[in-house]
């Protein structure tokens, strides 16, 4: 005799593909077996969506998008909303958490080429979903109504006005006033809570759907349907749920350990995920002595004050995003992965991460004229890294790719060479103790510490050619 | 599918009919719902003017006032300013205000009706910050050149105390100039244009 749950769920699959979603994207769903610490940020990412999902809206219930309650409503749920100041921090926190996620997986799809044939699509689901998070963090931080939501917004907003013709008259109707007013805090609270959110699911959906159907790319950039075994099934790949979901699971709890340190500990981060001007209400006749976006805006913030032009400015800022967009066209290496493409690409891509490192601090310095410069050349590199690719990456001189994924040696199979090392790098010198004993205390050997870091940056060398 | 019997020509045209009246339809939703996000009727009416009494105003003092939910600035220029901003133009953008926005009674060197009192919108042409009034000479963070005037912390734009950018800097015009006009010697109100200049 069947029992009811058999009964039920027989009924449920009756009229519902369940298990044929269930395995076409988990069970049966073949992912590279070869996945390193770079492909947790994927998950990761959903799961801040979620976290901020949830934590955006029990806020939600306690705030009020009108300028003249919202900042107190705020501080009302930081002070006298049951645990309202661990929602607000989960929340606040979750937007940085985010964006250090999204710049990280971005960077993992620049090293192993995720973004090249067959997977452009999914680079461009996720470009939209980097610009959609954008303006969601960026709507996000007008609700507060504090200084630095004031002033911050009516700067991003008058990017809009630098546009020839049609700019003033835009502005205003993003504003809907002409000053940042009631209204716009009112229609943010709406782009915030309900049109972005649901921009961002449908295109959530979308990447993954793209994915599903091309499949994962892998550290050593190599397409693992191309060797199937009898059954069809792809030799290097493992399905994904048990493997990955159990694998990604711990890289949550890992995770989760980091951001609640965060929340409990440091939820303003020193001022950068949470800034100190936003403590004070806005007030529109008074810009603060010093304004810089949240951190993660900073970089191309920066690029925006390089430029001692408006029109010009609010054009390589734009300009900063599209060119990645364009990333799949740019690079012309047949190439994926960087661990077989040629030193110059993996020089390019160093100075890259520098030129956006070194401009994402710029853009939380006041801007002196020095400091402009340092911008200014920098910028040069970011643009020069994309603009020149299809030159630089058509001259790569590549290595010999592998017909299957090699094998990395683990934690373990690496325990060896750490201890060989640490050994090179110590030295043990007997010690008489005050009672007679010897004992032998580990002290660092220059000598050997010199030889260990020559052979890395030896090896770095060579790894760059 | 049964394909016999099939009116091709009126599928196509009640497809194409459709299409057509569907996008007009789209067309003229699309008006309210796009400008129901513009201004509304209350905050297009609240743009009144202010009085501002300048009575009490000291020589060299720059208060501030807040006029369509703008910051006004109402400055107090010395002798010595003014002298500055008659012989300093070397370095402006544009010293004779011809691509930036002021009334017609301020559209003179100095961009106000009388040269001892200044007004001007505080807010920076470039992307809406309101500049800090630096009055003092040659300050330590701004370099020896500098002649006492505005600076806005979030780009670094420069003005002089006539609200005149100066070379290079992101700020593409002027601060703007609001109407404004005299009522008595010691008050002012802006956001009304002086009747008097125009005649």
């Amino acid at each position: 005799m069947k029992n009811k749950l058999t009964e039920c769920t027989d009924w449920m699959l009756e009229r519902f593909p369940m298990s044929k979603l269930w395995n076409e994207h988990m069970a049966d769903y073949y992912a590279p077996k070869n996945f390193n610490f770079w492909y947790f940020f994927g998950s990761l990412a959903l799961l801040m969506l979620v976290n901020q999902f949830v934590t955006g809206i029990l806020l939600t219930m306690n705030y009020k998008p009108d300028a003249k309650l919202a900042f107190d409503s705020v501080e009302y749920i930081m002070r006298d909303v049951n645990w309202g100041w661990l929602v607000r921090y989960m929340h606040s926190t979750g937007a940085s958490a985010f964006f250090i996620i999204i710049y990280l997986h971005m960077f993992r799809g620049m090293m192993y080429g995720s973004y090249k044939k067959p997977r452009e699509l999914i680079w461009i689901f996720g470009m939209l979903l980097f610009v959609c998070l954008m303006a969601e963090a960026f709507m996000g931080y007008l609700l507060p109504w504090g200084q630095m939501s004031y002033w911050g917004a009516q700067v991003i907003i008058s990017l809009f006005s630098a546009i020839p013709v049609i700019g003033d008259e835009l502005s205003l109707w993003i504003r809907g006033d002409y000053v940042i007013s009631d209204a716009t805090l009112n229609r943010f609270f709406a782009f915030h809570v309900i049109a972005v959110p649901l921009a961002l699911l449908i295109l959530v959906f979308l990447h993954i759907v793209a994915l599903h159907e091309v499949g994962s790319n892998n550290p050593d950039g190599i397409e693992i349907k191309e060797s199937k075994d009898p059954w069809g099934k792809p030799v290097d790949g493992i399905p994904f749920h048990p493997y990955y979901t159990v694998k990604d699971i711990v890289g949550v709890a890992v995770f989760l350990f980091f951001f609640a340190t965060v929340i409990f500990y440091m939820p303003e981060m020193g001022g950068y995920f949470l800034e100190n001007a936003n403590f004070i209400p806005a007030d529109p006749l008074l810009t603060p002595e010093h304004i810089e976006p949240s951190w993660y805006f900073t970089p191309f913030y920066a690029i925006l004050r390089a430029v001692p032009d408006k029109f010009a400015g609010v054009i390589a800022m734009g300009g900063s995003i599209v060119v990645l967009f364009l990333l799949p066209w740019l690079d012309r290496c047949p190439v994926k992965s960087i661990r077989y493409r040629g030193g110059i690409y993996k020089k390019a891509l160093a100075l890259f991460v520098l030129s956006f490192l070194v401009l994402g601090y710029l853009g939380t310095q006041p801007a002196t004229p020095s400091l402009t410069i340092v911008a200014r050349i920098f910028t040069v590199i970011y643009f020069a890294f994309f603009l020149l690719m299809p030159i630089y990456t058509r001259w790569e001189k590549t290595k010999p790719v592998p017909k299957r994924v090699t094998h990395e040696p683990d934690a373990e199979e690496q325990y060896e060479a750490l201890v060989e090392a640490f050994d090179e790098m110590t030295i043990d010198k007997p010690l008489k103790t005050s009672w007679g004993a010897t004992a032998f205390p580990v002290s660092p050997n220059k000598e050997g510490i010199k030889h260990v870091l020559a052979g890395l940056l030896k090896k770095l060398k060579g790894s760059l050619e | 599918m049964i394909h016999e019997g099939v009116d091709n020509s009126k599928r196509q045209f009640l497809t194409t009919a459709l299409t057509v009246v569907g996008a007009v339809g789209t067309g003229y939703l699309a008006v309210p719902f796009l400008s129901q996000m513009q201004p509304s009727a209350k905050a297009m009416a609240a743009g009144a003017p202010v009085e501002v009494d300048i009575s009490k105003i000291e020589p060299g003092q720059l208060i501030r006032v807040a006029w369509r939910g703008k910051p006004v600035w109402v400055l107090s220029r010395t002798p010595e300013v003014i002298n500055v901003l008659e012989n300093e133009t070397a370095k402006l953008a544009d010293p004779n205000s011809h691509d930036s926005n002021q009334p017609e009674d301020s559209n003179n060197p100095l961009r106000s009706i009388k040269p001892e009192i200044f007004v001007a919108v505080g807010l920076c042409t470039h992307l809406g910050c309101s500049p800090t009034f630096r009055p003092e000479i040659a300050p330590n963070d701004l370099g020896p050149d500098w002649k006492g005037g505005f600076f806005c912390p979030c780009h670094g734009s420069g003005f002089d105390l006539a609200g005149r950018v100066y070379r290079s800097v992101p700020a593409p015009t002027n601060l703007d100039v609001p109407p404004y006009r005299y009522i008595t010697d010691t008050l002012i109100i802006v956001g009304e244009e002086s009747t008097e200049a125009s005649a």
